[in-house]
């Protein structure tokens, strides 16, 4: 890869531990402005450790992750949250002592120009009827739609999403895929990390495959036909 | 009525009186470690150390500065939260990875050394602290008679708890508070200084036993051994309502006031253990408290 100087996001020889294991050994790859890139490999590869370390939450990492020339590795996640980076965790994170409507102004806004609750409600109707409810009484693809929703009105331009497929039936799946879709038309550079490889390569610009804590390669989206067998190999399918 | 029962009715509003006293001593101070419990997981057992020093510091801010009761119900409790935050972030802070009991242990070494302090400065007999001449003066309501302080106290009491409560259920800061005890890290991640918030909401347990000490100086004597006396009670207090409940800390620390000054009328043999017996019998029935949630 090259410097190129639209680059939003830069990861240099990138590791990270959890106490005595390590994990990844040394991750290198850029997203540009404005990209949807995708993170796919086997489990345990290190693909939510690659975000979890981006947005700061794994206190052992050493290298270099610059985002909007800003150097993050040694900042804690609540400044690198600031600097306008936001995760979307695969476990969803909705909070149980919290409605859906405080579960959506949780996060404060960082940056004015994100979208207003009437926005994120027309690109999730199923949200605005269950305002009041209690988060976690949400269905899975609901709580899944709150998880991405609640971080739109922050008026960040990163969005890390972590498997946000996961679990859900195909019509929920084809949902998240054409509001990711909607996403990326309004201008959201996207780092998704995603099992789901059919429906990452309809909404995916870029492919980065992990491995043993590596990046091992690389397909642009055009490419993707001519070297599937070559992906296929790599993911074990 | 009060004749069928064989107990006088001023003796009965007496003791319903000091037990509502008592319940708002409670209920400020299980509210304290309710607050501290849910977001830090550290059992405050220097509470009772905490609600010592606010009494002390208002008696000194009078003896030494000469500033007066309605200064010191301001100053106390942000002198002494003051206090609450270095301890958090020299002592406690590193605590929180590890289990319950190192917390409780800490806190409770703390305590020891704080109370034997004021001991060998100011010896374990009481000192007096007069009652604000505003607050001078009883009410005469029929029944009985309302000494105003300790309506005051009643009021003042439970404005606070209220208004805890409101802080903590109601508002955004408070969704934030509650976020954070659910996953700091996530919480983090959204860009909230977590660790800030851990040390200010340590800082206003503390401010609360420091305000409930204030308040009891004129009650009870200002002494060394005031929370020490306090404390064990008020721990049952917290295990009844269950462990982290804002509302369940409030509401049984007054009722149990309410029971333990109940008691004293009809069998006063039991007065001092009623609560632990309570205790024994919500946890044998509902382990997680009153109001816990499991």
């Amino acid at each position: 890869m090259t410097d190129t100087p639209t680059a939003l996001l830069r990861v240099s020889d990138l590791h990270a531990y959890y106490g005595e294991s390590h994990i990844l050994h040394g991750v290198n790859f850029e997203v540009q402005e404005g990209e949807l890139l995708c993170l796919v490999g086997r489990n345990g590869a290190g693909k939510t450790t690659t975000l979890k370390s981006i947005m700061g939450m794994i206190p052992q990492r050493t290298g270099s992750i610059v985002y909007a020339g800003n150097e993050t590795i040694r900042l804690s996640s609540h400044r690198i949250a600031r600097l306008g980076i936001s995760f979307c965790p695969e476990e969803r994170g909705i909070f149980a002592s919290l409605t859906v409507s405080e579960n959506m102004l949780l996060p404060p806004v960082i940056h004015p120009g994100g979208m207003d609750l009437d926005e994120i409600y027309e690109l999730f109707p199923n949200l605005r009827e269950r305002a009041r409810s209690q988060g976690t009484k949400l269905s899975g693809g609901e709580q899944q739609m709150l998880a991405i929703g609640r971080i739109l009105r922050t008026g960040t331009k990163l969005l890390l999403l972590d498997e946000p497929t996961e679990g859900l039936a195909p019509v929920l799946i084809q949902q998240i895929g054409a509001s990711i879709r909607a996403l990326k038309s309004k201008g959201y550079t996207i780092l998704l990390v995603e099992q789901n490889f059919r429906f990452a390569e309809r909404v995916a610009d870029r492919f980065c495959v992990m491995e043993h804590g590596r990046i091992v390669d690389t397909i642009p989206v055009e490419e993707l036909e001519g070297r599937r067998a070559e992906l296929h190999e790599h993911l074990g399918v | 009525m009060f004749d069928l029962l064989g107990i006088s009715a001023p003796a009965f509003f007496g003791q319903l009186l000091i037990g509502v006293i008592n319940g708002s001593f409670y209920a400020l101070l299980s509210l304290g470690l309710a607050v501290i419990f849910g977001m830090l997981h550290i059992i405050n057992f220097v509470h009772g150390a905490q609600y010592m020093l606010g009494a002390f510091t208002a008696l000194l801010l009078l003896n030494y500065l000469g500033i007066g009761y309605w200064w010191s119900l301001l100053l106390a409790p942000l002198i002494v939260g003051a206090f609450g935050i270095v301890l958090e972030r020299v002592f406690l802070r590193h605590l929180y990875k590890l289990d319950h009991v190192y917390g409780l242990l800490l806190t409770f070494g703390i305590a020891l050394v704080i109370e034997g302090t004021f001991r060998e400065f100011f010896g374990s007999s009481g000192q007096p602290y007069g009652i604000p001449p505003e607050l001078a003066g009883v009410q005469n309501l029929g029944f009985m008679f309302l000494p105003n302080y300790r309506a005051w106290v009643i009021v003042a009491s439970l404005v606070v708890c209220f208004g805890t409560w409101f802080m903590i259920e109601r508002t955004r800061l408070g969704s934030y508070l509650r976020a954070a005890t659910e996953n700091p890290a996530l919480v983090q991640a959204f860009g909230i200084n977590v660790p800030l918030m851990v040390s200010l909401t340590y800082g206003f347990g503390v401010a609360l036993a420091a305000f409930g000490g204030v308040l009891a100086a004129p009650i009870y004597q200002v002494s060394p051994l005031m929370g020490i006396n306090i404390i064990i009670v008020v721990f049952a207090v917290v295990v009844i309502g269950g462990m982290g409940s804002i509302l369940g800390a409030v509401v049984t620390g007054f009722v149990l006031g309410v029971v333990e000054g109940l008691t004293k009328v009809f069998y006063p043999e039991a007065s001092s253990t009623v609560i632990f017996v309570v205790m024994v019998l919500v946890l044998l029935t509902r382990p997680t408290g009153l109001f816990g949630r499991a």
